[in-house]
């Protein structure tokens, strides 16, 4: 394919109407740790694969799951763990920082906190401003963003070009196809907020390369409080033993 | 003779707002002049934001057609983007920011803001022309004649008035008021607002 050629400049376009750079982007998405989100009826909840290079990392120190706002919180998935030396997971602070600030920019204008539709769709136009600029390179990540308004418990994912959608439950990174099959089986519209955090823990259980504990999965909940958390260690502990 | 510049009382104006039973009112006056000359007698100083929102705009004149221009562009692009009408106490935020972007050179006006918020509830504040919120739970109000409208509406209003005790007390503190202001005056415009209706009168007082 003639596509190789255009690979070279991301604001070009090849032949067949892509932009080789996002094309690639998204690859290094696919290829990064799992991470999947849930929206319930009463809440939304994220979760993903913690995989650490070796157990000398100090696991309490990495956070792949940030809160944008009090009520906004968001996940990333990434291309690999040497990519966090290449500039991947890097690239998701840089989008966290812009977010939170846009979000605060908003609340300073209006008094009210930024709708989930609205912060979802200023990062986006941040990502797509980057696949469209002179000297830089898309953002190597996806993200999945859970949130709660007025507009009730919502879930987006954000992709390197740009575009986002609205999900029931989703997945990114490996393991993509199997998680989503499992997700369609076990997805129903009146799942409440629990039964939802046992449903993202087993779906990441289905392609997990090892045993899953409360040190090798990062779980973040919304509840109709609206304030996003990230669970800890031993509450982790708790849904894990509700599933066994 | 010349007369010492009030770049606030160029113009002229009377503006107030009063809170009822599920229900605001908001009136105004009519005149506008050029310093002791009546120039028109039929001067808009209200605004409709959306249905449920109306502001009121004191001072300047050019300046409250401006603001007010402004204003309507920032809720309209707002209505497109978030698919909603903007709450009072949202809007009244943004008038605030706005004129604070103008601290060293602000625009010579004093709004009144007045809306049914969540549950239709009514919402009325008021600011300085540099944007410090004034929220009250009875009635505000602006312009030339905003003594003798403090006095008027607090000695005429009650608490939980209904729509058309509501449109005779605002009219009768607002005429009265006027009367004693040489700079506002020429009748008055009434909206009396109201979770299923929006009802629009005009007052006929002293043509002086």
């Amino acid at each position: 394919m003639g596509d190789s050629q255009y690979s070279f400049s991301l604001t070009t376009f090849s032949p067949s109407g892509k932009l080789v750079q996002i094309e690639h982007a998204l690859t290094a998405v696919g290829s990064g740790q799992t991470s999947l989100g849930i929206k319930a009826a009463n809440g939304v909840v994220i979760a993903t694969e913690k995989k650490l290079p070796s157990i000398l990392v100090d696991e309490t120190s990495v956070q792949k799951i940030q809160s944008l706002t009090p009520n906004i919180g968001v996940v990333y998935s990434i291309a690999n763990l040497y990519s966090l030396c290449s500039g991947m997971g890097p690239d998701s602070r840089v989008l966290i920082r812009k977010s939170r600030k846009q979000a605060e920019q908003y609340y300073r204008l209006y008094k009210e906190p930024i709708p989930v539709t609205q912060l979802v769709r200023e990062t986006a136009t941040v990502m797509q401003e980057f696949t469209q600029s002179g000297g830089v390179r898309p953002f190597g990540v996806s993200l999945l963003v859970a949130g709660f308004d007025d507009k009730g418990p919502q879930l987006y994912q954000v992709d390197p070009s740009g575009s986002y959608f609205s999900w029931k439950a989703s997945a990114m990174g490996k393991n993509v196809s199997n998680a989503k099959t499992f997700l369609e089986k076990r997805y129903t519209d009146d799942m409440e907020l629990d039964d939802a955090v046992h449903t993202a823990i087993l779906t990441l259980k289905e392609g997990f390369e090892g045993q899953i504990s409360s040190k090798n999965i990062e779980i973040g909940v919304i509840g109709s409080d609206k304030i996003f958390k990230v669970l800890t260690p031993s509450e982790i502990d708790d849904y894990l033993q509700e599933v066994e | 003779m010349s007369v010492k510049l009030q770049i606030f009382e160029y113009n002229g104006s009377a503006l107030v707002a009063m809170v009822g039973k599920n229900c605001f009112a908001i009136a105004s006056d009519r005149r506008l002049g050029v310093q002791l000359q009546t120039v028109a007698t039929d001067f808009q100083r209200i605004f409709k934001i959306h249905g449920k929102l109306f502001i009121g705009l004191s001072g300047l004149a050019s300046d409250a057609q401006t603001l007010y221009q402004r204003l309507v562009f920032r809720h309209k692009l707002y209505e497109l983007r978030e698919e909603r009408d903007m709450k009072p106490e949202t809007f009244a935020s943004l008038v605030s920011a706005i004129l604070y972007e103008k601290r060293f050179g602000p625009y010579f006006i004093q709004p009144v803001i007045a809306g049914l918020g969540d549950e239709d509830k009514p919402f009325i504040c008021t600011m300085d022309s540099i944007g410090a919120k004034e929220l009250a739970k009875d009635f505000v109000v602006a312009g030339t004649a905003s003594e003798s409208l403090y006095g008027a509406c607090e000695s005429m209003f009650k608490p939980d008035m209904e729509a058309e005790e509501l449109f005779e007390t605002i009219s009768q503190a607002l005429l009265s008021s006027v009367d004693r202001d040489c700079l506002s005056g020429w009748g008055g415009h009434v909206y009396l607002v109201t979770p299923t209706e929006v009802t629009e009168k005009i007052l006929k007082g002293r043509m002086d």
